[in-house]
């Protein structure tokens, strides 16, 4: 049988085969780095004021729940009111240039505007209260915030790291009274019973399905 | 009993079995033809696109600076006020979602409401957030500061005084707000010499004028229909229209179901000139025009007196009326002269109606002839006696009586201020256009349909600066103090002598429960007169009824496209009215659907296209106000101040073209189908019925089966009143977007419920039968096994869902589905530009994208809601807790849903009635949505057909 190209056409069509590739490349390369949102994780976002978590939980001991104070009771944790900040930095660096956008924002009435660093998807409906009445520690999620001078988004947030734990919810779960706590869990024999309960509440099923994250 | 007749249709076009039907859906070819080179251009494009994917932009978190620790960002609160329409208020729950008003509930304290709600009180987040509401005040067409208007208003009322306030006017529409009505005082004490008018378009005149005959005083009658066995309504939709509506399906629906007791569903004979929702749940309807009826209920008021009828269901009416004495009840519409509302009060009284299934009270707002008080004031203003007219409100220059010439009146008022949501007719005319503040906006108070006072509270401050009747009215009356929450709370402390701490627990209770208590007008004692009554003779030409749109009523709500998208519950038109005309009548003209008709009435002639509709009384043309602008045809021109619901004598002739109707339910055949089962009551309690149910077959595979809740709906079309408050509510709740005129004649509707309408029997005298469609939810989902990606999936709780953020836009899932509830983005319908739209949606809701399928999910956001709340709290979910949109906003409560895991539940025990039946069970679909049986009360002494 005769040949149906000849060679200078092979290459021609090696060639375009090979950009097509490169442009298929190219595109997976873009949407799998966009997918993972702005900021990538392990990067610190640029934000008004250098603030670390580091300081205030790891050193000052500061409970979540003062500043991210609906945190128990809906979807969103909440990030404090200029005033909140200023129940302590009205005496403490009271005139520290890192604060000033604090202090503008206190005397002018204007909201500060922080970036945000976990950010989800629009069809992903997460729920922060749900998840601390279950005994998800914040820490599971977020990291050891306590040893971050600057905030970073430690876990991909990708659906698949969200299934991991929802398809084996048993090693990331601890009592309730060390929800908040940045150490690492302990399971003690009094807690186990209510973790098992907990656990049972919602059958395995449920954790999985596609309309307990999205609608 | 013989099986049910399989004989539902939907149009008298409908083509017939086995004709080559093609739908609508078919008549439209794909209008994107592109050339060779511009295929090659967009292929291009997109590679280049596609490679230059950008990420999402960094989102900010902006907290509070000051916090109070409310609103909990993420938890959405409810605030209780009211909403007034139409000179009557129903009382709501507005949900904000961090200070945005997204969504209205009935408030279930509301006398009005009982927690349901009506399609305008769905519409009014729309109207709130509409982009194209007016921003700025206007002289002519220029743009002035609010500032310029007051200091011109202050300038011209110093003048004023001077002489008393002479050739000062105000025009309101009807006043059912206490303080409204004492500013309005205010400002006559202020001016003596100035005068205020009332003008209504879907005025009440011929109620006032009857009572006014036969009780020498205006009075309103507030019915009682959960008391009423037997209800005789003459041209009365008191189930759509006029003060009540809500509550009064409410009460009616209560005694329409099959609840065991004997005689205790009511039955309803309806007598009227169009077809309404009450003629279609009544038991017995008679089609005639105006002078037809008024003829009949002479002939009624004659056999209960004991003269004989030759007409047979005179005859049964009236027995079953006087078998019913102080059980039953005549309600009588707007369109009967007053001589016959006078009779039928006469008539009540004899039948012992009052202090049982009617009771009457002062005026709530109606007090007066808005037609008289109009021709006074336009009669003013062409002699030149007016010189300043403020108008709060409404719309006359579009809506006045064509023989009052109210526009050319306005022109020679050298100042008109004009208070408007929208810049329209009138404001355009006005010498000044003041924009209006939204009832979400602004405090005030309103009366129920009782009589029942509720305090409106804003839930955002104006978002364009508007200005409330409140304010402008202080502004004429000179009051010093401008704070609106301080003036409404100054006229309930008038009214509550009381002390300080007393009057801010009341204040505070009124709030918070949305109604004031104990603030229900007394009822009044009162005998009516007789009146002579001789009913006219027939009508020799066309008689034209004017009738309320049920979505734009008068045109007020003519540019809200929630309510323009609506289908009309009786033609299942969309962004449209026509020249309704039954069967025999298009007959007569020569006429059929889309053709034009030239109506002629005195000296305005006007052209409308022509819908023929089963059920319309022959010889009458039906024909709904509000529109002509921008859609459908304006029939204002043919109303005249005489002869406000109906022209008689009027010549129409066919007239040249043809116009396209966009409806979203003449698409394809019934095949046989019969989806509403019905059965009689006797029937029923009888246990002699049968439902034609079919029985599923064997399935092959195990059941499966569901641990936790198992979500399922019952939706009883017995009590089911076709008012589409479902779909309106779904639409706002859900983020569902409209698509428009064009694509709605593509069958592109995106309604996740959507009301079915279908006929029984001769098309000249049909039964119109209504059936809410979702998801069915099907137990065996056709559309689960077609979707090649898993975008639609059961989930544990055996709801189908869909998942936008897998659907590829196949369109498979909507093809196999037997109850075509599908909806699919063809193109971006939803709005992601407007600003003030964003603000308005539900958060919880995903926004979708173009090419992505959807449909109704039984609110899951609602079930979501409720689940994570009791599992906080470490318990399950009670019956009730979850609440779909349209199961709240149904006056019927015709709609249940719950856990069918949970015996106890209510749509389990609505669901074991012997009425149960699947639609298309046949399928095996196996839907977890299934509907209770029609029921009927037919009079045995009634042949029909």
């Amino acid at each position: 049988m005769a040949q149906i190209f000849r060679p200078g056409q092979i290459l021609g069509l090696k060639l375009a085969l090979l950009f097509v590739l490169g442009i298929v490349a190219i595109g997976v390369v873009t949407v799998y780095k966009a997918a993972g949102g702005p900021v990538a994780p392990g990067d610190a976002a640029q934000q008004p004021i250098p603030f670390s978590h580091k300081h205030h939980v790891g050193d000052d001991g500061i409970d979540c729940r003062y500043c991210h104070t609906s945190v128990e009771k809906s979807s969103f944790a909440g990030l404090p009111a200029t005033e909140t900040c200023m129940t302590c930095h009205s005496q403490l660096f009271t005139d520290a240039p890192m604060l000033a956008p604090l202090r503008d924002s206190a005397a002018s009435g204007k909201p500060l505007r922080w970036t945000r660093v976990h950010d989800l998807p629009d069809f992903v409906y997460f729920d922060h209260s749900i998840h601390i009445a279950k005994g998800v520690a914040c820490v599971e999620c977020h990291g050891r915030v306590d040893q971050m001078p600057l905030t970073r988004r430690g876990a991909s947030l990708e659906m698949q790291w969200c299934l991991g734990c929802h398809r084996h919810p048993e090693e990331h779960l601890r009592p309730r009274e060390d929800v908040f706590s940045m150490q690492p869990a302990r399971v003690t024999a009094a807690s186990s019973p209510e973790l098992l309960r907990l656990l049972a509440l919602v059958p395995e099923r449920r954790r999985e399905d596609c309309s307990t994250c999205h609608r | 009993m013989p099986p049910v007749s399989r004989a539902l249709w939907r149009s008298v076009d409908e083509p017939a079995a086995g004709s080559d039907g093609h739908g609508p859906h078919d008549a439209h070819p794909l209008e994107f033809s592109p050339s060779r080179r511009d295929f090659m251009r967009l292929a291009a494009a997109s590679l280049a696109l596609a490679g230059a994917g950008c990420s999402p932009p960094a989102e900010e978190i902006t907290p509070y600076v000051k916090s109070d620790g409310e609103p909990v960002p993420g938890v959405p609160r409810y605030f209780a006020t009211a909403m007034s329409l139409g000179g009557a208020a129903i009382g709501v729950l507005a949900r904000s979602d961090m200070g945005r008003p997204t969504k209205i509930e009935g408030n279930p304290t509301h006398p009005s409401s009982l927690g349901a709600t009506d399609v305008w009180a769905q519409a009014a987040v729309l109207e709130l957030w509409d982009p194209r509401r007016s921003q700025t005040v206007r002289r002519g067409a220029l743009p002035m500061s609010r500032e310029a208007f007051f200091s011109a208003l202050g300038a011209r009322l110093e003048r004023l005084r001077a002489r008393g306030g002479e050739g000062l006017r105000v025009l309101t529409r009807y006043v059912d707000s206490p303080t409204l009505e004492a500013q309005l005082r205010a400002v006559l004490e202020r001016f003596p010499a100035a005068r205020r008018h009332v003008w209504e378009p879907l005025h009440r005149d011929n109620s006032v004028e009857g009572a006014r005959l036969a009780f020498g005083r205006v009075l309103e009658p507030v019915y009682r229909f959960d008391r009423a066995d037997v209800v005789v309504a003459l041209d009365a939709d008191f189930l759509r229209e006029g003060p009540g509506r809500v509550r009064y399906a409410r009460d009616f629906a209560a005694r329409r179901r099959a609840d065991g007791r004997a005689g205790a569903m009511s039955r309803v004979y309806a007598i009227e000139s169009r077809p309404t929702l009450a003629g279609a749940m009544a038991d017995h309807r008679v089609a005639l025009p105006v002078a037809g009826i008024e003829r009949w209920l002479a002939q009624l008021d004659g056999q209960l007196r004991g003269a004989e009828s030759d007409d047979p269901r005179v005859r049964a009416a009236a027995a079953d009326l006087a078998a019913s004495a102080g059980r039953a009840l005549i309600v009588a519409g707007e369109s009967l002269p007053p001589g016959a509302h006078a009779l039928v009060h006469a008539l009540n009284d004899a039948l012992g109606a009052p202090g049982q299934t009617l009771q009457y009270i002062a005026p709530v707002a109606a007090a007066e002839s808005c037609t008289a008080s109009l021709r006074e004031l336009t009669g003013d203003m062409h002699a030149g006696r007016v010189d300043t007219l403020l108008v709060l409100g409404g719309n006359p220059v579009y809506d006045a009586p064509a023989d009052l010439a109210f526009g050319d009146a306005l022109a020679r008022v050298p100042f008109s201020a004009h208070l408007a949501l929208r810049r329209d007719e009138t404001s355009a005319a006005a010498t000044w256009h003041v924009p209006a503040t939204h009832f979400l906006e602004h405090w005030s108070d309103a009366r129920a349909h009782d009589g029942t006072a509720s305090v409106v509270q804003p839930l955002i401050a104006p978002l364009y600066g508007g200005t409330s009747p409140h304010a402008l009215l202080a502004a004429v009356a000179g009051e010093p103090d401008a704070d609106g929450h301080r003036r409404v709370r100054r006229t309930w402390t008038l009214r509550q002598a009381q002390g300080e701490r007393e009057f801010e627990n009341f204040w505070r209770d009124s709030l918070r429960e949305g109604v004031v208590r104990g603030s229900a007008a007394a009822p009044v004692s009162a005998r009516p007169r007789g009146v002579p009554y001789s009913p006219p003779a027939g009508p020799a030409g066309w008689s034209v009824r004017f009738v309320e749109d049920a979505s734009v009523r008068d045109g007020e709500f003519a540019a809200n496209a929630w309510l323009q998208e609506l289908p009309r519950p009786d033609s299942k038109l969309t962004w449209d009215n026509a020249a309704l005309l039954a069967p025999g009548s298009a007959a007569v003209l020569g006429v059929r659907t889309g053709d034009l008709v030239e109506i002629e009435a005195g000296a305005a002639r006007v052209r409308a296209p022509v819908w023929v509709l089963p059920g319309q009384a022959e010889g009458a043309i039906a024909i709904a106000l509000g529109y002509g602008r921008g859609t459908g045809v304006d029939a204002y021109p043919l109303r005249a101040s005489g002869s406000p619901w109906e022209v008689r004598d009027a010549h129409v002739r066919r007239s040249d073209g043809r116009h396209a109707f966009a409806t979203t339910q003449e698409h394809a055949r019934m095949e046989g189908r019969d989806p509403v089962r019905r059965a009689a009551i006797a029937d029923f309690e009888a246990g002699d019925f049968d439902l034609g149910k079919e029985q599923p077959e064997e399935s092959l595979y195990p059941e499966w089966r569901y641990e936790g809740y198992r979500w399922g709906m019952a939706i009883d079309l017995g009590a089911c009143i076709g008012c589409n408050a479902c779909t309106i509510a779904c639409q706002a709740e859900n983020n569902i977007p409209t698509v428009g005129k064009d694509q709605v004649a593509r069958g592109r509707e995106m309604h996740w419920i959507r009301v079915d309408r279908y006929y029984e029997g001769d098309a000249a005298a049909p039964r119109t039968l209504f059936q809410p469609v979702p998801c069915m939810q099907c137990e065996n989902a056709p559309c689960e096994e077609v979707c090649p990606v898993g975008a639609t999936v059961h989930d544990s709780e055996g709801v189908n869902v869909q998942v936008y953020n897998r659907c590829v836009g196949t369109r498979f899932c909507s093809n196999n589905c037997p109850y075509k509830v599908r909806r699919f983005n063809f193109l971006q319908f939803a709005d992601r530009e407007s600003e003030s739209l964003k603000a308005m949606r539900n958060p919880e809701v995903t926004v979708r994208m173009r090419g992505v399928m959807e449909k109704c999910n039984y609110c899951l956001q609602r079930i979501t809601r409720a689940r994570i709340e009791t599992e906080r709290e470490g318990r399950r979910i009670a019956d009730g807790e979850v609440v779909t949109a349209c199961q709240a906003a149904c006056p019927a409560e015709a709609i249940v849903f719950g856990d069918l895991n949970d015996p106890k539940s209510r749509v389990i025990a609505a669901k074991r009635s012997p009425l149960e039946y699947a639609l298309l069970g046949e399928l095996n679909t196996r839907p977890r949505t299934t509907y209770l049986a029609r029921l009927f009360n037919p009079n045995p002494d009634i042949e029909e057909g």
